[in-house]
């Protein structure tokens, strides 16, 4: 055992050359055959790599998919997004809990199940869902998670749970997936007919500048939620002096609620991969780098099949659509699970093979990303729209959605409504046309933008959905009236101290005082006093904090309070004898009660 | 060699060198803007938030911002006073800090800030996390229960003592420092003279048997407030 786990550290490290920036290859590697990174793998991979131990056991302690411990051969992680929560999650909970007699967090007893659950893995409209060694099971209900346990029992083969392939690519034999696309609205932009190699053709009989200026015509801005123009970003990545410069797409779609990269990676990664050619020989990268998040490894050897192809067409590689001196290629970074790397540059630092930490700014990656070298990290969905653009010109791109935003938008709709899905819709729409599309039969709430976008009700259903208004990075979350609002706050709540990386104050004490507070206010303790300070606290976490988790993750708090005063009223109580509400006697004492062994007076009350 | 520009503090004009980060700028002013994760010496890091400062009417942290020509900076206002308040009552809530019973009382920077930006209790309630104490080593402890994740150690560690004894696992509110060895802080390559055992600004990382050297009420803050070696420097006696 000892020999294979040496062997198999050394051929891991080999494999990538012995190279430290290359540590998350590693320990994913490891972790899938091992099941852990123990305190001797973590020895072995310092010795292969030169690298202190403890950085090594930073890097593992940081991600959701790696762990010290070990987990079972087959790892079972449960997503606990709201939707998944409110499609029953907690029912498939208890039924694999039951049928395993492990509780989550555990590993049985013969090594072979562990149970855990993890943030949204991008099934929101097939939830709930779960991971198993990677492949996901969708729509689970009791009996079908009692049935896969059963199954995996005897066979131990995640694979074979896949009965029936869904639509599209996910029946690829590559990918094989029992994940379903869910489109149900096609527009002209992203699933517009496009040939395939037209625009990089096209591109470089352009001159790089030439590229840039008409990106910059298209107004085109990024998809990820930040929305900064996509032109101006690669002038600035373009403009920078270096020897190496590189293109990053990034495929973190990590925002709960969000699914529609998913769609674009299973169905459309020419059109990503063409938009990452397209950006290198705009801003002169030679090397890409798509960030897979760890959800979508079931993708992972289609898109390595899909790069190859291109290769073999001419599309990258040396003298990329025969122009000569335009050599391109592309490797997939695999992440590990944190959400925070969605940041772009957070997802610097975990391609770099370190934890997920944002990077100070100034410097911005444009003058200093990835290895230190001008980086343009990109979203798949703005990657494709480039596409677009420099096939078929600015001017029919900008034709579509409004002045500041222009083009169309994917959305990904989940929650309370009939057709939860991927709908393509020209920016400016309002989420009233939004909510009738997906048929969302009675909304009372929709969590627009994900946990870090807002909280809305009825009288914001005629705002529009684009930059100035109504932001989305793509997540539409719909909440009928059976709903308890303050239990999703709390959830999301939850959600951010999960996944908050703790490098900087606000963020990572702001979000916990917040979710506490918020839990203060269920059990019925709150005080008016609790809204003051969130409204304090969040002021201070949006204005301090380090990068845009903190920025904005106080908003379901805050969103929900302006918009729905009334719940949080409803909760919040004078105590009639005049007593603090917020300090709980009962539970202030309990700790010395069971120390004494004696029942205080006051326990005798009520 | 690099030029001079000026800058704007709260109304107040200052010289600055071209490629300065604006608290150091600002320490040579003789401007002082509360941090504590900030150690001069040591890359810039900005985590704790503390030296968040309005510059051009954007919120960022003045230890990891270069100064530049004409920069308005907005300071000791007291909606940044606020934020600072908070900052440190947060810090105070997440561990566990007893000032009364801390060898570090009185040298400790925490404290200091505290005391200087007026708190007398945070506003915040209690977590009453459980953190250990790694009292491992002959002749050093660490504290988690003090630890504000400041990285100073780890910084120091690595770039002056040239060693990697402290580095972060975790994250979120389970982040913590940990050492290079499976086998605690005695395990490592960590000696009585490193720096790194200096740069701690609370009682989180000590020398046994040293706390009390000095006298409570003859330390560093006991005698003048934190800051006050920066903003008049010429009186300045206790300045290590």
């Amino acid at each position: 055992m000892t020999d294979s786990i040496e062997c198999m550290v050394e051929v891991a490290c080999k494999k990538v050359g012995c190279d430290p920036t290359r540590l998350l290859d590693v320990l994913i590697s490891i972790q899938s055959r091992s099941q852990c990174i123990n305190n001797e793998t973590i020895d072995l991979i310092a010795g292969h790599l030169k690298t202190p131990r403890v950085q090594i056991e930073s890097v593992v302690s940081f991600y959701t998919f790696l762990s010290k411990e070990p987990k079972g051969k087959i790892a079972i992680y449960l997503s606990s997004d709201v939707i998944d929560m409110l499609k029953g999650a907690e029912e498939v909970a208890a039924a694999f809990t039951d049928e395993l007699g492990i509780e989550f967090g555990q590993v049985t007893d013969d090594g072979n199940f562990s149970l855990d659950w993890t943030s949204c893995i991008g099934m929101s409209d097939q939830a709930p869902a779960a991971l198993i060694n990677g492949t996901v099971v969708t729509e689970l209900n009791v009996e079908k998670s009692r049935q896969i346990i059963r199954e995996l029992k005897i066979h131990m083969d995640p694979d074979s749970l896949v009965k029936e392939a869904g639509d599209g690519n996910n029946s690829n034999p590559l990918i094989h997936s029992m994940v379903r696309n869910n489109i149900h609205e096609k527009g002209p932009i992203i699933f517009g007919l496009l040939n395939r190699g037209d625009a990089i053709r096209k591109a470089v009989r352009m001159s790089p500048v030439e590229v840039i200026r008409a990106l910059k015509a298209s107004r085109l801005r990024g998809r990820g939620g930040a929305g900064f123009p996509c032109g101006m970003k690669w002038e600035y990545t373009r403009a920078a002096k270096a020897d190496c410069k590189y293109i990053i797409c990034n495929a973190d779609e990590g925002e709960p609620g969000t699914f529609k990269d998913r769609v674009l990676l299973t169905e459309l990664p020419d059109r990503i991969f063409a938009g990452m050619t397209i950006a290198a020989y705009a801003i002169g990268a030679t090397e890409g780098i798509l960030y897979l998040r760890a959800e979508y490894v079931y993708l992972l050897n289609f898109l390595e099949e899909i790069l190859q192809r291109r290769r073999v067409d001419g599309l990258l590689g040396q003298n990329i659509a025969n122009c000569e001196g335009f050599h391109f290629d592309i490797r997939i970074q695999l992440g590990a699970g944190a959400y925070i790397c969605g940041e772009e540059t957070a997802l610097i630092s975990s391609a770099e093979g370190k934890r997920g930490d944002p990077k100070n700014r100034p410097p911005f990656p444009a003058q200093s990303g990835y290895l230190g070298y001008p980086t343009s990290v990109n979203n798949c969905e703005t990657l494709s729209c480039v596409t677009k653009i420099l096939e078929e010109g600015s001017a029919s791109f900008s034709m579509h959605g409004n002045r500041q935003s222009t083009g169309t938008k994917l959305i990904s709709i989940s929650g309370d409504c009939t057709h939860p899905g991927v709908y393509e819709v020209d920016f400016g729409i309002s989420l009233r046309e939004l909510l009738n599309l997906a048929g969302a039969q009675s909304p009372e709430a929709v969590q627009v933008g994900g946990p870090s976008g807002q909280l809305v009700g009825v009288d914001d259903f005629e705002r529009k959905i684009c930059f100035d208004d109504l932001p989305t990075g793509g997540s539409i979350m719909v909440f009928d009236a059976s709903r308890d609002l303050l239990q999703i706050v709390r959830q999301f709540m939850d959600f951010f101290v999960e996944e908050s990386c703790g490098y900087c104050t606000p963020c990572r004490v702001g979000n916990v005082i917040l979710k506490n507070g918020m839990e203060r206010i269920i059990k019925g303790n709150g005080e008016p006093q609790d809204l003051v300070q969130f409204k304090q606290t969040a002021e201070m976490m949006k204005s301090c904090s380090r990068c845009g988790l903190g920025q904005t993750s106080w908003k379901p708090v805050i969103t929900s309070l302006n918009n729905f005063p009334s719940l949080y009223a409803e909760k919040i109580q004078i105590d009639p004898d005049g007593f603090q509400r917020s300090f709980d006697l009962k539970e202030a004492v309990r700790l010395s009660e069971s120390i004494t062994g004696r029942v205080s007076t006051h326990s005798h009350q009520k | 060699m690099p030029g001079k520009i000026t800058l704007e503090i709260d109304g107040v004009q200052i010289e600055a060198d071209q490629g300065q980060y604006l608290i150091d700028a600002a320490d040579n002013a003789g401007v002082y803007i509360p941090r504590l994760c900030h150690k001069p010496g040591l890359e810039p890091y900005g985590s704790c938030r503390l030296c968040t400062v309005v510059v051009n009417g954007r919120h960022c942290s003045a230890c990891t911002t270069p100064v530049a020509n004409n920069m308005v900076v907005e300071n000791a206002t007291e909606n940044l006073q606020d934020f600072r308040k908070m900052i440190v009552e947060m810090l105070f809530v997440e561990g566990n800090h007893f000032c009364m019973f801390c060898e570090k009382s009185g040298n400790c920077e925490l404290q200091g800030i505290a005391y200087r930006l007026g708190i007398t209790a945070p506003q915040f309630p209690y977590l009453w996390t459980k953190k250990e104490v790694d009292a491992s080593h002959p002749d050093i402890l660490i504290d988690h229960n003090r630890c504000i994740l400041c990285a100073r150690c780890v910084r120091t560690s690595k770039d002056l003592d040239g060693k990697h004894v402290f580095d972060f696992t975790e994250r979120g509110d389970k982040k913590k420092i940990s050492v290079n060895s499976s086998a605690r802080l005695a395990g490592t390559d960590v000696d009585i003279t490193d720096q790194a055992l200096d740069s701690c600004p609370v009682g989180a990382l000590l020398r046994k048997r040293e706390g009390y050297q000095v006298p409570v009420g003859q330390r560093l803050y006991d005698l003048k407030p934190i800051g006050t070696n920066i903003e008049s420097p010429s009186t300045d006696n206790d300045k290590k």
